[in-house]
């Protein structure tokens, strides 16, 4: 979905969801009663019902749900919005049957809660980078520019060439600044991978922001599903090599405060990636519903039928679930750590 | 020449003495309204933030933070164990010296230990921890009630049970009064070193900007000072009164000495009850009563030679020495400042030395030398006696 679908359906939800659109309007005034309303509203907004004796708007008041940030981050701050990010697929050009993208590094201050600045290396000016996609087989040209102060590469997880592996002393090596270079090789295995920087001190350069999705589709497609990107990260502000904000594609409780809209029934697919440094173990849980989970995505059959995953670092993996009735549905890391430093955000299920 | 000198001679003098002081408020405003010009500022900014006092009311931790470095700090989220927190803030942009209050809204609970980490616009983390967290008592009149007896109980009347030996030291040989007024000199002495020490440690939890443990030595030196003119003054208005107001007026400086620590002691007690770390109890009261019931004897003992001693006088010289104690226990636990409790520490240990240098002359023998084996008997006494009734006491 590109930015203009995002404000669609944040207008969507404005409209929808009167708590949300007084808490955008207050939070410049007062800004924890509007988190409170918003948290409060998106409890007491419970849709099938089963939810309002436990947390009936009045309960929700008087035991206001002690997580979230304070305010929201605009996304005309970063310049990429975490709605539009979800569902932003970009499938390059193909020029004389070869697949290619340009690829940018450059340092770029994002904010990554409400308030809170980090100076961010990115790919295209956008953190995760973009969700590059292809189908198996193609052949693939990918032209790296660094515009950034120090060395980076582009490493591509995937089966290819030596050459083309994007670390430092083998191919074209760590790309000094201003200098460019072209990974080229076949689109192979189908399945969810995952694209990062390789330079040295390798933790660093994937930690401040130099990751995307890598999404090669199999030969004869997958069904027809509403699909979805989400790159877990985070971001470690007072470098002591341990996270202090989590989320899901960047901005700490983004889809808690604009939960991510999907419809009754249809199937949805999630392309889950962790991109977290410095913790071992990230997951996903999904509430009041299960999911079947393909891990890396190399095959069409399902390994699990679950709510609850663990991926390591690096780890990723497709979830295909539906939504049987309307309402609001939480997702978040099973690490509650996480959950409550960032990780945590709503289904929006609607008719 | 002439000239110049005749114009010179019109000035008045302080003129000279002021116009450094003119020249100097001119560059220092050209310089703030210039902007430092030519110095740049290289590097990152250092935010640093103390926590001066913390208040646990039902789901809220209240910070109340000062700017103790040299740059501004921000702070945008706050984050309980490993949680992001809703709280508000009364200045979101705390300048050099500046304050804030941070009300946390978080349901902590009775007991347990709480890090509360302000994150800052920077991404820069200011950490502070809470520990065996505790409601933060109200400030209501039962409160002011408990506190005030906490202070009659450890300072007034222990001092006053401490000044009931005045009959037996008007009896005893003369030897007997120096070996106290030594045991005195121990005491104190006991007391002051207890002063600094326990005013660094607090100093050091301060605000490093306002002066650290400098803000004891400098409390100390100008209590010592501010003494030494009380007792100049003393002894100006009876020139005349060699022998009966020399008793007296030592009592009196004793007094104020002591009246100073226990002012430091009272802010302890108070402060600890504040964030609930003071065992109220049978313990504490007895032990501060055998501790200060020493310092009641030390103000009695200059007196011992004075033929005729008003009940009333020595009333008053009882409170001089005990009633700060329930003053110090009122600060102490309603606008604590640890910056404030290390100058009193302080100006206690500097009033306590001036003391000192007071009575130590009165200990002389006939040969002149304040440090004769009874004099030292008794000082070794007076700081053993201390340590061990101290040990009764530890906050």
């Amino acid at each position: 979905m590109k930015f203009g679908q995002g404000k669609l359906s944040r207008r969507r939800l404005l409209g929808g969801v009167a708590g949300v659109s007084a808490a955008l309007g207050l939070h410049e005034v007062v800004p924890h009663q509007g988190l409170h309303h918003a948290v409060g509203t998106a409890f007491a907004q419970d849709g099938h019902g089963g939810g309002h004796d436990v947390h009936g708007g009045g309960a929700a008041m008087q035991h206001p749900l002690h997580a979230g940030t304070v305010g929201m981050v605009d996304p005309r701050t970063n310049g990429f919005d975490p709605q539009a990010m979800l569902r932003d697929f970009d499938e390059g050009t193909v020029v004389n049957g070869v697949r290619e993208w340009e690829l940018v590094a450059e340092e770029k201050t994002i904010e990554v809660a409400p308030g809170v600045k980090y100076d961010a290396w990115a790919y295209n000016g956008r953190v995760p980078g973009p969700t590059l996609r292809a189908r198996e087989g193609e052949r693939l040209r990918i032209r790296f520019v660094n515009g950034a102060q120090h060395p980076h590469t582009i490493h591509f997880h995937g089966i290819h060439t030596s050459r083309m592996d994007g670390i430092p002393g083998i191919g074209a090596g760590d790309i000094a600044p201003g200098e460019s270079t072209t990974y080229e090789f076949h689109a192979t295995p189908f399945g969810l991978h995952l694209y990062h920087c390789h330079s040295m001190p390798l933790a660093e350069h994937i930690a401040k922001g130099l990751y995307g999705a890598f999404i090669i589709d199999p030969k004869r497609g997958r069904p027809e599903a509403d699909e979805l990107v989400m790159v877990m990260n985070g971001f470690d502000t007072n470098f002591d090599r341990a996270n202090e904000v989590y989320a899901v594609n960047t901005v700490a409780f983004e889809y808690l405060h604009r939960p991510v809209v999907v419809r009754r029934d249809q199937l949805v697919r999630i392309y889950l990636v962790n991109a977290l440094e410095f913790d071992l173990l990230n997951s996903f849980h999904i509430h009041a519903n299960f999911f079947d989970y393909y891990p890396t995505g190399t095959r069409l059959e399902p390994r699990d039928f679950t709510d609850t995953v663990i991926q390591g670092q690096g780890e990723r993996g497709i979830l295909e679930l539906r939504f049987p009735y309307t309402g609001k549905y939480m997702f978040h890391a099973h690490v509650s750590e996480f959950a409550e430093l960032g990780w945590m955000g709503f289904f929006e299920v609607t008719d | 020449m002439e000239a110049a000198a005749a114009r010179g001679s019109r000035r008045p003098p302080w003129l000279a003495g002021v116009a450094p002081l003119a020249v100097l408020a001119v560059a220092i405003g050209l310089f703030v309204l210039l902007d430092a010009p030519g110095l740049n500022r290289i590097g990152v900014p250092q935010e640093s933030l103390t926590v001066e006092r913390t208040v646990l009311k039902p789901g809220e931790i209240q910070l109340h933070v000062r700017n103790d470095g040299p740059d501004r700090v921000r702070v945008r989220q706050v984050i309980v164990n490993d949680a992001f927190a809703p709280f508000t803030q009364t200045n979101d942009d705390v300048g050099r010296l500046g304050g804030s209050e941070i009300d946390v809204q978080y349901p902590w609970i009775e007991g347990q230990d709480y890090e509360v980490r302000l994150l800052t616009d920077t991404g820069l983390t200011i950490d502070h921890t809470v520990a065996a967290a505790t409601e933060t008592p109200g400030a209501d009149l039962s409160f002011y009630g408990l506190m005030a007896l906490i202070g009659l109980y450890v300072g007034i009347i222990p001092v006053a049970i401490g000044m009931l030996w005045l009959p037996w030291l008007r009896g005893v040989d003369a030897r007997w009064v120096k070996f106290l007024l030594a045991f005195t000199i121990g005491l104190l002495a006991f007391l002051g070193i207890e002063a600094l020490l326990e005013g660094t440690d607090i100093a050091n939890t301060s605000a490093q900007v306002f002066g650290g443990a400098a803000l004891v030595w400098l409390g100390a030196a100008a209590a010592f000072l501010a003494l030494a003119w009380v007792d100049s003054w003393l002894r100006a208005r009876r020139p005349s009164d060699d022998k009966a107001g020399l008793g007296f007026r030592a009592a009196t400086l004793v007094a104020v000495g002591i009246g100073l620590h226990n002012l430091g002691e009272g802010l302890a007690i108070g402060s600890a009850y504040a964030v609930g770390s003071l065992a109220l109890g049978a313990t504490l009261v007895v032990g501060f009563a055998l501790h200060n019931t020493t310092e009641g004897l030390a103000i009695v003992a200059p007196v011992a030679r004075e033929r005729t001693a008003r009940l009333g006088r020595l009333a008053l010289l009882g409170l001089i020495a005990g009633a700060p104690a329930v003053l110090g226990a009122w600060i102490g636990a309603s606008a604590y400042q640890p910056g404030i409790a290390a100058l009193m520490f302080g100006v206690g240990a500097g009033a306590i030395a001036q003391v000192i240098v007071q009575i130590a002359p009165q200990i002389r023998d006939g040969a002149g030398r304040v440090l004769h084996p009874l004099a030292i008997s008794g000082l070794l006494t007076g700081l053993v006696v201390m340590y061990f009734t101290g040990l009764l006491v530890s906050i």
